[in-house]
């Protein structure tokens, strides 16, 4: 479970996060949606403590991230896939991460297998697609056997058979018990990932429900077919960062 | 095992599966041998037995640029490739982080400028034959043991400073003419002596007969080990540099 109260995050420029408060549960996947510069990632970096937040709080499992002994077997994230060095191999990336939280060197070859990188381990990480690394993101945030999962945009960059294969795991977690938060902006994978959603705009809480009830409740006035894709521009659309020549109002970085 | 244990391991995974590390600390030897060899070919006795050292300390001061390279490189990805929110997220306490990536950096380095050291002495030795520094003298080893504290500690610091500007290239930038002081020979100048050779990198040049207290030209007002007690102090500072901008830090 995670939980996040009052969070807020000021930058100089101005508030990424704007006392936002929420609770992800267990054993569903929920969508984490907002339009870019939402607070979206800034959010996930203090819930993970990479970010100091200015007021509130956030705690897994009931506990300040900060706080965990051992957190990669508490939480796996995906933040960017890119945060690779470009000479280390796949597997000794995979490789320190599990020396720095006591995780078996067996449990390196599960996470490879299950991710389809078995056959890459010994790569460089600057010669993988986007979508191998976003597939290494996802073994590096399953090394630790996490009850809780993080992920920061994990379809992009995947190809058809990527996008299936992520929305069949994420579900498999979820339905295992795990809590699963998943930030996409992509509405339609959204539409058939996520039973609940989150939606942050400018650093607020938009909504926080269903997808179904999230969908009814913005739907068309004309009565035609609802999208999730329509109600979140519906919803969204007055907190969309670059609409208007006033500058930078969200300020996020 | 304690998390601090941990967190030194997973650090010298990353050290030892990187293609710069190879590359930077086989540099090192290669500059630090070929000088010394270089210097000691065109070495003639006839002044104090302490001369006998420069061709080791000429290479090896020399090379101490790579070396400050890999240390500063070390810390300088983290921040240049984004691997230090996945090394956050997995050792959040800061502190622990630092140290565990002080240690390793710190422990890399001098397994390296000892092994460096040792074969740069013995290479320098065969060439100059009957009038090298000899190891039965305790000069001989002051020095030795003295380069190697340099060497490592001067490392440590200038990954600390790297830790505080977030930047391989900045710290370069900053550092490595600062560095060459000592190459350029400025630290003998008259009119900056007295501050100049306060320098992390100038500190010990006493202990490694570079210069001696006293000499009207060369001289220090602190004597060998006096300089390495300057340089622990400030590598000790720059650690605590180095753990307060981590501390309270946004990634």
């Amino acid at each position: 479970m995670i939980e996040v109260r009052n969070l807020t995050k000021r930058y100089r420029g101005g508030t990424a996060v704007d006392d936002l408060s929420f609770t992800v549960e267990p054993g569903r996947v929920t969508g984490f949606l907002g339009p870019n510069g939402a607070g979206k990632s800034t959010t996930i970096r203090l819930v993970l403590g990479l970010d100091r937040p200015s007021g509130g709080f956030a705690t897994v499992n009931g506990r300040p991230y900060a706080s965990l002994e051992r957190p990669l077997t508490a939480v796996g994230a995906l933040m960017d896939a890119g945060d690779l060095h470009p000479t280390r191999s796949v597997r000794e990336h995979l490789r320190w991460l599990a020396r720095s939280n006591g995780i078996g060197e067996r449990r390196i070859g599960e996470v490879l297998e299950a991710t389809g990188m078995a056959g890459v381990a010994r790569k460089h990480a600057r010669t993988l697609s986007l979508g191998m690394r976003q597939r290494l993101g996802v073994a590096a945030a399953l090394l630790g056997d996490p009850g809780v999962l993080i992920l920061d945009e994990p379809v992009n960059g995947l190809d058809p058979e990527g996008v299936v294969w992520i929305r069949h795991l994420m579900k498999g977690l979820a339905a295992e018990g795990r809590t699963v938060l998943v930030s996409s902006h992509l509405m339609s994978e959204m539409a058939l990932t996520a039973e609940h959603l989150v939606v942050i705009g400018r650093g607020r809480l938009l909504a926080d429900t269903s997808t179904e009830d999230f969908v009814a409740a913005h739907a068309g006035a004309d009565g035609g077919a609802a999208s999730l894709e329509e109600a979140f521009m519906r919803l969204t659309g007055a907190s969309v960062e670059f609409r208007s020549g006033s500058g930078r109002s969200g300020g996020v970085r | 095992m304690s998390g601090f244990v941990r967190a030194a391991g997973a650090e010298w995974v990353k050290i030892r599966s990187v293609r710069s590390t190879v590359v930077t600390l086989g540099l090192f030897a290669a500059v630090a041998l070929g000088l010394g060899w270089v210097v000691a070919n065109g070495f003639s006795a006839g002044g104090p037995a302490g001369d006998a050292l420069l061709p080791v300390f000429f290479g090896l001061l020399t090379a101490q640029l790579v070396l400050v390279t890999f240390a500063v490189a070390a810390v300088g990805s983290e921040f240049s490739t984004g691997t230090i929110r996945a090394s956050l997220a997995a050792v959040p306490s800061r502190g622990r982080w630092f140290a565990a990536k002080m240690t390793a950096i710190g422990v890399t380095v001098a397994v390296a400028a000892l092994a460096v050291e040792m074969a740069v002495y013995g290479l320098v030795t065969s060439v100059i034959g009957d009038d090298a520094a000899p190891l039965t003298e305790w000069w001989t080893i002051e020095a030795l043991l003295g380069g190697w504290i340099h060497l490592t500690l001067l490392s440590v610091f200038t990954a600390c400073v790297a830790v505080v500007l977030r930047s391989t290239v900045v710290t370069l930038s900053v550092l490595l003419p600062v560095l060459f002081l000592s190459g350029q020979g400025l630290g003998n100048l008259e009119a900056i002596r007295p501050v100049v050779q306060y320098f992390p990198d100038q500190v010990g040049m006493v202990v490694m007969h570079m210069t001696r207290p006293g000499d009207p030209q060369f001289g220090r007002d602190y004597g060998p080990w006096e300089g390495i007690a300057i340089l622990v102090l400030w590598t000790a500072a720059a650690l605590v540099g180095g753990w307060l901008a981590m501390r309270r830090r946004d990634v």
